[in-house]
C-alpha cells in the first residue's frame, strides 16, 4: 500500500470526524517506485496496461499516470483530455495520478522529468493520444473477437464498446485485451472527429480545490511526524559558522536542533513551536563574499559587461554597417529582479529510513528532487521515492530543489522519522532564485516609415549556466535568448545578442523567463521607432508581418476587439505589443486613462493563437493568470539587495497584485495551427511593454525601466 | 486545554493558548483546508469565520477563538456558502487552488452581510485575499453570479 494513500485516508478519517465527511483527495500517486510503471499501473491479471500512462482495469477503473505536475496550469485535466479523446472514455471516468520518477515520464522537449517551459501539452500531444488509441484498439479487438464481428464495425464512447445492439464496458474485455499484442502503430482521429479536445469541461480538480479537499505538499502528514522551522543565513550564499542551541532546546515541544550547511533547523512536535524556538538560537554566520553586495553593484556589473561583443541570438543583413552609415536611435532598458512568491511557501517532508528515502513535495522537477535527496542522504538515486504533491503555485520556483536537500539533510539527523520542513514567507522572499536583472542596449534605424536596422544587446546572468551547464554553448543560453531569437518581425538588418554576466545573486526561471525581459525592451523600442516614424504602432508592426499570417491575425484581432485608436479621446490611450513564444502567437492591447500623476489601467485585451486550444476555458484562464503575473514585474514589484541581504520580506513590501488593481482581462482565442502551442507562460511577457507603450501614448513619458512605478508613474 | 466550537462541534486541544488558530487547525486538529501563506495577515489564505466574521487565523491566537464559533472551509455551509461554491464551479475559478479556501470564506462572509455587492464593494471585501495565479477576474464574476443565485435568479 502506498504511503500517500495511507496518509490521505488518515486525513480523511480525521477530517470526516470534524467536518462531517466528504471526499478529501481526488488525486493519488502512482504506486511502487521500485517497479516498472506499466506493472505499477496494472493491479491484477484482468487489467490492460499497454504503456506507462494508462491502465484499464478489470474492476472498471481507468487510471492515468500524469507525467507532468499540476500547479494550476491544468495539466491534470488537459492531459487527461488527450488520453480520453483517443481512448473513447469521458475524462470524468479517469482517475488521475501524479507520476513517480521514471524515464518513461521524461519531458521530451526538455530532456528531463520537468514541468516547465509551457511544454506539457506540446510534449504530450502525440504521446498521450497514441497511448489512448493503443488501449482502444486492443479493447475493441477483444470485444470484436468475443462478438465475432469486424473490429472496424465497433464504436466506442464513454468507456463502452458497441456493435449493433450489443455493448460491453471496457472492464469486461480488459483481461482479454491484455492478452493481445500491443499494436506498434495506431491510427489517430482527424481533428474534425474530436469529441473531447476543444470541448468545454470543468477542471477535474476544480470543485475539490474550491472546497479545500485536495492536499498540497504542505498538507502531508505522517505518523509521529516532526516539524522543522529554519533559520537561514540572512546573507545570500552565506554559511553557518557556529551556534548555541541551549536556550532553543529548552523551549516547549522542541525535540532537536540540527545544523545544516546554510542554516539551523529546530525540530518540534508542532511547527509553531519550532518557529517560536528559532528566537532562542544564538548563531554566528560566515557571511561570505556576498556580504557587501547591493543593487547598485549588480547594475554596475551589467553596465560593465555591456562593452563585450556578446553572442548572436538572431541576425539578418548587416546591422553594424547600417549603424555606421546613419545615426541610429538608441535606448537602454533595464529590469529589476523579482521573487516568485508562490502562495504555498516552500516545504518538504522527508523520511530517511533503512529502506531508502521518502520525499513528499510539491515540485516541478521530481527527477532533480530525487537526485538532491540522494546526495543529502548519502544514498543512490534509485533508493529515493519522490511522492509528488499538488503544487500551490510554481512559476518556476519549484524547478529548484534547494528545500528538498535541506529537508533530507534535517531528516537524516532523526533517521526513521518523517520531518516536515516549512519555510516562512520571509524565508521564501529572501531565499528565492530571483528573476534575473537585465540591461538591454537598443539601436534602430528608420527608413521610409519602416524599420531598416534593429539591434539589441541583452546583458543578464544565466540561470541555465547553473542548472543545466551543458545547455549553454558558445555563450548562448537557449533560455536567455527567448523573446529575441524568436522575433517575428521582418527587418532587413537585424542583430540580436546576449552577454552572460553573473552578478553574485542566484537567479532562477520565472514564468516566461527571458521572453518577458526581451519583450519589454524589444516591444517598447519598436514602439519608440513607430512614434519616431510617425506611424500608428499597430500599423507599424503589421507592416513587418507580411510573412507571418498568424501573427498578423492576432495583432489585428486584439486591436479590433480593444477598439484600438491611435488618438482616442483625451485622457485615454492604448498601447500594443506582439510576439511569438512557446509556438503560440499573441498580441495585447492595454487601455489606460488618467494622466502622468495617476494612470489607471482600464483593460487588457489579448488575442492568442495557440494553434489548437485543447481545453479552451483553461487557455483563457492561463492567459488571464499570466497577465496578472506580468503585472507583478510591470507595475511595482522588485527585489533589491543591501549588504548581501534581500530588502523585501513579505507581501507588504513585495506586493503582488490585489483584486482592485487587476482590470478586466479579455482573451480572444484563434485556432490557426494544426497542433497545440504552449499557453502557461504566454500571458506574461507582453503586459509590461503594452502598458509602458500605453503610458507613453497617454503622457508622453517613455519609461525604460521595470518596474514602471520606478519611472515616475503612479498607478491607480 | 482549550475548547473550540469548531464547525458546530466541540473540540478540545492542548495547544498553547498563544498558538495561532491556523496552526491549531492544521497541525493539532489535522484540518488542512485552511492554508498558511504569509503568517502576517497579508494574504488571506488562512481566512476562517469567527462568529461569522472573516478573520485571518494566522494572527488569531487560540485564546481569542475559545468559546466562539469557528467555521473553516471544511465546515462552511448554508445557502450563501452553497451559492458561492456553485458559482466557483460554474465560473471555473481555481487554478493552483491554494488561496481558494480563503477566497471562498471571504466571499461567503461578504455575501452574508451584503447580498448584492458592487464591483467596488467586492474589491474592498476581497482586497485582503491574494491570488498568485491571478484568478481575480473570475472571483469577481463568481461573486456576482452567487449574488444572482441568492436573489433567485440564475
Amino acid at each position: 500500500m502506498n504511503a500517500q494513500i495511507d496518509l490521505s485516508r488518515r486525513r480523511f478519517l480525521k477530517v470526516s470526524a470534524l467536518a462531517g465527511g466528504g471526499l478529501l483527495l481526488g488525486f493519488r500517486l502512482a504506486r511502487g517506485a521500485e517497479r516498472p510503471p506499466a506493472q505499477a499501473l496494472a493491479q491484477a491479471n484482468g487489467d490492460l496496461a499497454p504503456n506507462a500512462w494508462l491502465a484499464v482495469r478489470g474492476d472498471g477503473g481507468i487510471r492515468f499516470v500524469c507525467p507532468r505536475n499540476e500547479m494550476g496550469q491544468d495539466v491534470l485535466t488537459s492531459l487527461a483530455m488527450l488520453l480520453a479523446e483517443e481512448l473513447g472514455a469521458a475524462p470524468r471516468q479517469i482517475e488521475v495520478l501524479q507520476a513517480e520518477v521514471d524515464p518513461a515520464y521524461v519531458n521530451g522537449l526538455l530532456g528531463a522529468q520537468i514541468t516547465g517551459g509551457s511544454t506539457s501539452v506540446r510534449d504530450a500531444w502525440d504521446k498521450l493520444r497514441q497511448a489512448g488509441a493503443t488501449a482502444r484498439v486492443m479493447l475493441v479487438a477483444a470485444a470484436a473477437a468475443q462478438w465475432q464481428v469486424p473490429a472496424a464495425e465497433c464504436t466506442v464512447a464513454d468507456g463502452v464498446i458497441r456493435h449493433g445492439n450489443k455493448q460491453l464496458p471496457f472492464a469486461a474485455v480488459a483481461a482479454a485485451a491484455a492478452k493481445l499484442p500491443v499494436p506498434a502503430e495506431v491510427p489517430l482521429k482527424p481533428r474534425a472527429q474530436f469529441g473531447v479536445i476543444g470541448r468545454p469541461l470543468p477542471r477535474l480538480d476544480g470543485a475539490a480545490k474550491s472546497r479545500g479537499r485536495v492536499l498540497y505538499g504542505i498538507d502531508v502528514a505522517a505518523p509521529d511526524m516532526l516539524y522543522a522551522a529554519l533559520l537561514p543565513c540572512p546573507v545570500l550564499g552565506g554559511r553557518l559558522a557556529r551556534f548555541d542551541a541551549a536556550a532553543a532546546e529548552k523551549r516547549p515541544g522542541v525535540r532537536k536542533v540540527v545544523a545544516i550547511d546554510d542554516g539551523v533547523a529546530v525540530l518540534a512536535d508542532h511547527w509553531w513551536q519550532a518557529r517560536q524556538a528559532l528566537a532562542g538560537l544564538e548563531v554566528e554566520w560566515d557571511e561570505g563574499p556576498a556580504a557587501t553586495l547591493d543593487s547598485a553593484a549588480i547594475q554596475a556589473a551589467l553596465e560593465a559587461a555591456a562593452e563585450q561583443p556578446g553572442a548572436v541570438a538572431k541576425q539578418a543583413g548587416n546591422a553594424a554597417a547600417e549603424f555606421a552609415k546613419a545615426k541610429p536611435i538608441e535606448a537602454r532598458y533595464t529590469a529589476q529582479m523579482l521573487a516568485h512568491a508562490t502562495l504555498e511557501p516552500q516545504n518538504c517532508t522527508a523520511r530517511v529510513g533503512g529502506d531508502g528515502v521518502d520525499v513528499w513535495v510539491s515540485t516541478q522537477f521530481p527527477q532533480g528532487a530525487r537526485d538532491i535527496a540522494a546526495k543529502a542522504a548519502g544514498v543512490k538515486p534509485e533508493q529515493v521515492r519522490i511522492h509528488a504533491q499538488l503544487i500551490g503555485g510554481g512559476f518556476g520556483r519549484r524547478l529548484e530543489v534547494d528545500f528538498v536537500g535541506q529537508a533530507v539533510a534535517i531528516a537524516r539527523e532523526v533517521a526513521g522519522k518523517s520531518v516536515k520542513l516549512i519555510w516562512t514567507r520571509e524565508d521564501d522572499v529572501r531565499h528565492d532564485f530571483y528573476r534575473p536583472p537585465s540591461l538591454h542596449l537598443m539601436r534602430g534605424i528608420i527608413a521610409d516609415g519602416r524599420v531598416r536596422a534593429f539591434s539589441q544587446k541583452m546583458i543578464s546572468p544565466s540561470i541555465t549556466a547553473r542548472m543545466f551547464p551543458d545547455a549553454v554553448k558558445d555563450g548562448i543560453d537557449a533560455f536567455m535568448v527567448e523573446g529575441a531569437a524568436n522575433l517575428v518581425y521582418d527587418i532587413p538588418h537585424l542583430d540580436l545578442r546576449t552577454v552572460i554576466q553573473e552578478v553574485g545573486v542566484r537567479v532562477g526561471y520565472w514564468r516566461s523567463v527571458s521572453n518577458a525581459l526581451n519583450a519589454f525592451a524589444i516591444e517598447s523600442f519598436v514602439d519608440e521607432l513607430a512614434h519616431a516614424a510617425g506611424r500608428d504602432p499597430v500599423a507599424f508592426r503589421l507592416a513587418m508581418l507580411d510573412r507571418q499570417p498568424r501573427q498578423r491575425a492576432v495583432l489585428e484581432r486584439a486591436a479590433k476587439e480593444a477598439g484600438w485608436k491611435t488618438k482616442p479621446a483625451r485622457g485615454r490611450a492604448f498601447g500594443c505589443a506582439s510576439m511569438e513564444c512557446y509556438d503560440t502567437h499573441v498580441a495585447l492591447v492595454a487601455q489606460v486613462a488618467g494622466g502622468a500623476g495617476r494612470v489607471k489601467l482600464e483593460r487588457l485585451t489579448f488575442a492568442v493563437d495557440p494553434g489548437i486550444a485543447v481545453h479552451p476555458d483553461q487557455v483563457i484562464a492561463q492567459m488571464q493568470g499570466g497577465a496578472v503575473t506580468g503585472l507583478i514585474g510591470a507595475l511595482r514589484g522588485k527585489i533589491t539587495i543591501k549588504g548581501g541581504r534581500v530588502e523585501q520580506s513579505n507581501f507588504h513590501d513585495f506586493a503582488i497584485p490585489r483584486i482592485a488593481e487587476v482590470p478586466p482581462i479579455d482573451v480572444h482565442v484563434i485556432e490557426g495551427g494544426d497542433k497545440p502551442g504552449g499557453i502557461g507562460e504566454v500571458g506574461v511577457p507582453l503586459v509590461a511593454p503594452a502598458i509602458a507603450n500605453a503610458v507613453f501614448a497617454l503622457t508622453g513619458t517613455r519609461i525604460r525601466a521595470l518596474p514602471l512605478a520606478d519611472g515616475g508613474v503612479a498607478f491607480a | 486545554m482549550t475548547t473550540l466550537k469548531l464547525n458546530g462541534r466541540s473540540v478540545d486541544t492542548d495547544a498553547a493558548p498563544d498558538t495561532p488558530l491556523l496552526w491549531v487547525l492544521r497541525d493539532h486538529l489535522g484540518m488542512v483546508g485552511t492554508k498558511f501563506g504569509c503568517g502576517a495577515a497579508l494574504c488571506g489564505a488562512c481566512t476562517v469565520h469567527l462568529d461569522g466574521e472573516p478573520v485571518r487565523s494566522c494572527v488569531t491566537p487560540l485564546s481569542a477563538a475559545a468559546g466562539r464559533a469557528v467555521t473553516t472551509i471544511e465546515g462552511v455551509d448554508g445557502k450563501v456558502a452553497a451559492a458561492v461554491l456553485s458559482a466557483w464551479d460554474a465560473i471555473q475559478v481555481p487554478q493552483c487552488g491554494y488561496c481558494q479556501p480563503g477566497q471562498v470564506m471571504s466571499a461567503t462572509a461578504l455575501l452574508a452581510r451584503n447580498p448584492r455587492p458592487s464591483d467596488a464593494e467586492i474589491d474592498a471585501a476581497m482586497q485582503g485575499n491574494l491570488c498568485r495565479c491571478g484568478t481575480y477576474p473570475r472571483i469577481r464574476a463568481a461573486i456576482h453570479a452567487a449574488a444572482r443565485r441568492l436573489e433567485g435568479g440564475t
